[in-house]
C-alpha cells in the first residue's frame, strides 16, 4: 500500500471535521449556547428594567461593555493584520495558520459590534446612527471603520475560502447534506483552478492584503480616539491611537496563539501547528510586548513628571491606591511573565507559550478595565471618587460575548477547513518549483525546504 | 420676583458675534481645532466609509429641531455667581435654594441635580461654596462628540438635549470637563399629566429613561423673559443671568452692565486652560457679603426633591398665571 501524499494526509486531516462531529463537540456547543442564553436573559432584564440593573451610575458612566468593546476590538486587530504582513514578507511558515488569524478578526469584530449596542441607553433607535450620523462625532468614525474592517475581513478570509469550498465539494460528495453540497457550490462560485482564476485569486488577494492593514490600524486607533478626544485624565493622551494599536497587536497576537493551541489540541493539527508556529508567534508577541511597554512607559512617565493635579490623583489610584491590584496584574501578569516565557528558548514548548497567550489574554483585558473605568471615577470637580462594581447582568453578557466568540469558531470548523488546503497546496508546489526547476511541477513528492510551510516533518 | 423684559432689538447677528466674542476673531486667522477636526474626521471617514458617504452628509448639515425663537431677539445669555453673596445656604440653615428651584422646575429626576453646589477648599486653606450648572461653553465639548447630533448649540448660545434623538451612548458625559450631565438609568418618576405635557428640548418634561439630562439654562423661561429658576430661587441675589448681545445683567433686584461686573469683580470661568469658552463667570468670594467666616467647614444641606417640595404640573401653573 503507497503510503498517501502529503496533500492527501492533509486533505483527510482538515476535511475530518467536516464529516465527522464527535459527542464533545455537541457537548460543547451546547454549553456555549447555554451561557449565551443567560446573557440574553440577562440583556433582556436590562432592556425591561434599563441599565439600572448595571453597576454603572452617573461618574462611572461606562464598564465591562466599553472594556470588552476595546479588548474585542484589540483582538480583532491583529488576525488580519498577521495575515497579511506574513503575506506581504513572504514568510512562508504563515500558511498553515493564516485562516485562523483571519477567523479571529471576524469574530472579534462581531462582538465588538455588538458591545456599544449592548451599552446603549436606548437600543431602539440604534439606526439614528445611520440616519442623523454626524461626521464630527468619534463614535461616528468608529461605526463607519468598523464596518469597514469587517466587510474586509470578511472579503479577504472568503478569498481562500472559494478555492478550497470547490475541493470540499469534490471530496466530500455524497458524505455531507445537499444543503452543505449547495453551499459549497455557491461559493466556490465555479472555481475550477484555471490559470486565469488563479490570477483573478492572486490579484485580489494582493490588493486586499494591503488594505486590510491600514484598515486594521485605523479601526483600533479610531476606538482610541473615543478615549483620546476627551479631557480626561488618562485619556487626554496624543499617542493613544498608536499606543492602543500596538496593545492589539499585542492581545490579538496572544489570542491566536490560545486559539491555535486549543485547534491544534481538538482537531489534532499537531502535524501543522508546530512548535516552530508557536515560537515565531512567540517572537511576535515578545516584539509586539516590548513596543507595548515602550508606550506605557513613555504614556505614565510623561504623566508622572509632570504630575498635573488629576494626572496625579489619577496615577496615585493607579499605582498605589484602590486599583493598583489590577495595574500591577496587568503589568507583571500580563508583560512581563509572558516575554519571559516567549523570550527564553527553555521556555519556548508548545504549552509554556499557550500559558503565556493566556496571561496576556488576561493582562490585557485588565488592561482595558483600567483604561475606561478609572479615568471616569476620577473626580472632574471638588466631589468623591466614583464607584463602580459590575452587576451579574453585566457579567453575563460578557461571559456571553465571549461565548459568542467561541461559538464562531466552533460552527466554523464545522463547515470550512481550519486550514487553507490551498495556500498550503500553492507553498509545496512553490518549494517543488525551487527545489527542481527544470522538472517544475513533475515532482511526486513536495521538497523539504527552508520554505517549507511547516506541512509534514518529524522535528 | 423680578421680571426682566429687554426690547431692543438686534438684527445683524455678525456684528453681534464679532462685538461679544474676541475669540472669534481669532478664528478668522487661526485654524480651529473645530476646522482641523473636521477636516481630517472628513478625510480618514471618507477613504473608509465611502458608501455611507451620502447619508452621512445629507444627515449632518442642520441636525436638531428648529429652534422657535424670536426672530426680532437673538440673545446670547450668560450666568454670573457672585460667590461673594453665596455661601450655600448655610447661614439661613435651608438646603441650597438654587438647587431646589431647580428641581420644582424642571421635576429634576431623583439623584440628580442639574445645578450643583460644591464645597471647596481653596489652595489658601478657605472654603467656599461653588454652584455648578452647565457652563453652556461656546466652544462644547459634549456637542461635538454626539453622535447623532442629539446636544446641540441654539441660537442663543444655549446647550440643549433632544430626548426624542439621544441614543444614549453617554459619549457627552465622558467628554464634558465639568461633569454636569446626568443619565436617566432608570425610568425617572414624573409628575402626574407629565406625559400629556408638550415636550421640548427648551423644556424637556416628562423625563425618559435612557436618555441624558442637564441643566439647560432655563431656556424655556428666559425666552419669555424670566429669570433661570435657580436665579429666581436665591434669595442672596448671588446669580446674574446677563446678556451679552446687549452687555447687560440682572439678579432680579439690579440690573448691572454685564462687561463691568466682569471686569470690575475679576470674575473667572472654571478650566479656562481648556479652552471651551464657558458662558458662565464666578466673581471671586467665600460668602462674606452674608457673614460667611472661611473658617466655617459646615457642608451645604442637602437639596429637597420635586417630590419632597409636592411640587405638581397645576401648583406650576397656577403660579405661572399669578
Amino acid at each position: 500500500m503507497r503510503t498517501p501524499t502529503a496533500e492527501e494526509r492533509l486533505e483527510e486531516r482538515v476535511f475530518r471535521p467536516l464529516v465527522h462531529t464527535s459527542l464533545g463537540w455537541y457537548l460543547w456547543t451546547a454549553f456555549l449556547i447555554a451561557i449565551i442564553a443567560f446573557g440574553l436573559f440577562g440583556y433582556t432584564n436590562q432592556l425591561r428594567r434599563g441599565l439600572a440593573v448595571t453597576g454603572m451610575r452617573d461618574t462611572v458612566i461606562w464598564g465591562l461593555y466599553i472594556s470588552n468593546f476595546v479588548f474585542f476590538s484589540g483582538v480583532s486587530m491583529a488576525g488580519t493584520f498577521i495575515s497579511a504582513i506574513l503575506r506581504i514578507t513572504g514568510a512562508e511558515w504563515r500558511r498553515p495558520l493564516t485562516r485562523m488569524a483571519e477567523l479571529t478578526t471576524v469574530a472579534a469584530l462581531l462582538m465588538t459590534a455588538l458591545m456599544p449596542v449592548v451599552d446603549m441607553g436606548r437600543p431602539d433607535r440604534v439606526l439614528y446612527l445611520l440616519r442623523y450620523g454626524r461626521l464630527e462625532s468619534p463614535l461616528v468614525w468608529d461605526i463607519a471603520v468598523i464596518s469597514t474592517y469587517l466587510t474586509a475581513s470578511l472579503i479577504y478570509l472568503y478569498l481562500f475560502v472559494i478555492p478550497d469550498s470547490a475541493v470540499v465539494r469534490e471530496r466530500l460528495r455524497g458524505k455531507v447534506s445537499r444543503l452543505r453540497q449547495g453551499l459549497y457550490t455557491l461559493l466556490a462560485l465555479g472555481w475550477k483552478g484555471l490559470p486565469e482564476q488563479r490570477k483573478r485569486l492572486e490579484r485580489s488577494a494582493g490588493v486586499m492584503m494591503l488594505l486590510v492593514i491600514p484598515i486594521g490600524v485605523a479601526t483600533h486607533s479610531v476606538v482610541s480616539w473615543i478615549f483620546g478626544m476627551t479631557y480626561r485624565a488618562g485619556w487626554n493622551s496624543t499617542i493613544f491611537a498608536p499606543y492602543f494599536a500596538v496593545g492589539a497587536l499585542y492581545s490579538g497576537t496572544a489570542m491566536l496563539i490560545t486559539i491555535m493551541f486549543l485547534m491544534r489540541r481538538v482537531y489534532h493539527l499537531e502535524e501543522y501547528f508546530t512548535e516552530k508556529h508557536f515560537r515565531y508567534l512567540g517572537y511576535m508577541l515578545v516584539a509586539f510586548g516590548l513596543l507595548y511597554f515602550y508606550f506605557t512607559f513613555a504614556e505614565y512617565l510623561t504623566i508622572g513628571y509632570k504630575l498635573q493635579s488629576e494626572d496625579k490623583l489619577l496615577l496615585q489610584e493607579l499605582l498605589f491606591g484602590r486599583y493598583s491590584f489590577l495595574v500591577w496584574l496587568g503589568f507583571i501578569g500580563g508583560q512581563v511573565v509572558p516575554l519571559l516565557l516567549a523570550v527564553r528558548r527553555r521556555t519556548q514548548t508548545i504549552p509554556l507559550l499557550f500559558v503565556a497567550s493566556l496571561l496576556v489574554n488576561i493582562g490585557m483585558w485588565v488592561k482595558r478595565y483600567v483604561i475606561v473605568v478609572p479615568s471616569l471615577a476620577n473626580p472632574l470637580m471638588p466631589y468623591q471618587w466614583g464607584f463602580y462594581t459590575p452587576t451579574w447582568v453585566e457579567m453575563a453578557v460578557t461571559a456571553a460575548s465571549f461565548a459568542g466568540f467561541a461559538l464562531v469558531f466552533t460552527l466554523f470548523s464545522k463547515l470550512f477547513p481550519l486550514i487553507s488546503v490551498w495556500e498550503m497546496k500553492e507553498g509545496w508546489e512553490r518549494a517543488r518549483e525551487v527545489a527542481v526547476p527544470s522538472q517544475a511541477g513533475l515532482a511526486a513528492r513536495p521538497a523539504r525546504l527552508d520554505s517549507d510551510p511547516g506541512g509534514p516533518r518529524h522535528e | 420676583m423680578g421680571v426682566v423684559v429687554i426690547q431692543v432689538d438686534y438684527s445683524a447677528k455678525d456684528k453681534i458675534e464679532e462685538d461679544m466674542d474676541q475669540g472669534d476673531n481669532l478664528r478668522k486667522w487661526q485654524l480651529s481645532r473645530r476646522q482641523v477636526l473636521k477636516a481630517v474626521g472628513a478625510a480618514g471617514v471618507a477613504a473608509l466609509a465611502a458608501p455611507l458617504m451620502p447619508a452621512f452628509l445629507a444627515r449632518s448639515a442642520g441636525s436638531g429641531p428648529e429652534e422657535g425663537s424670536k426672530a426680532t431677539r437673538l440673545r446670547q445669555w450668560v450666568l454670573v455667581f457672585d460667590l461673594r453673596k453665596c455661601e450655600g445656604c448655610i447661614t439661613k440653615g435651608t438646603p441650597p435654594k438654587c438647587i431646589e428651584g431647580c428641581n420644582a422646575e424642571h421635576f429634576v429626576p431623583e439623584g440628580q441635580e442639574w445645578i450643583r453646589v460644591f464645597q471647596v477648599e481653596g489652595p489658601a486653606g478657605h472654603s467656599y461654596f461653588l454652584p455648578r450648572p452647565c457652563m453652556q461653553c461656546e466652544n462644547p465639548p459634549c456637542v461635538k462628540v454626539c453622535p447623532v447630533g442629539a446636544t446641540y448649540r441654539n441660537d442663543e448660545g444655549i446647550v440643549l438635549i433632544n430626548h426624542e434623538r439621544c441614543i444614549g451612548c453617554r459619549m457627552c458625559m465622558a467628554a464634558c470637563p465639568y461633569g454636569v450631565r446626568s443619565f436617566n438609568w432608570d425610568q425617572p418618576e414624573n409628575p402626574p399629566g407629565a406625559l400629556f405635557a408638550n415636550y421640548s428640548p427648551q423644556y424637556p418634561v416628562p423625563h425618559r429613561r435612557g436618555t441624558v439630562e442637564k441643566c439647560m439654562l432655563c431656556a424655556h423661561r428666559v425666552q419669555d423673559g424670566k429669570l433661570p429658576a435657580c436665579a429666581e430661587a436665591c434669595p442672596m441675589y448671588a446669580i446674574y443671568l446677563g446678556d451679552l448681545t446687549e452687555d447687560i445683567a440682572t439678579n432680579g433686584k439690579d440690573v448691572v452692565k454685564l462687561s463691568q461686573l466682569l471686569a470690575d469683580s475679576s470674575a473667572f470661568r472654571l478650566k479656562e486652560e481648556l479652552g471651551t469658552r464657558p458662558r458662565v463667570w464666578y466673581i471671586p468670594g467665600h460668602g462674606q457679603e452674608y457673614g460667611h467666616e472661611v473658617g466655617d467647614e459646615r457642608p451645604p444641606i442637602k437639596a429637597r426633591t420635586w417630590q419632597e417640595q409636592g411640587v405638581t404640573l397645576e401648583k406650576k401653573r397656577e403660579g405661572a398665571s399669578k
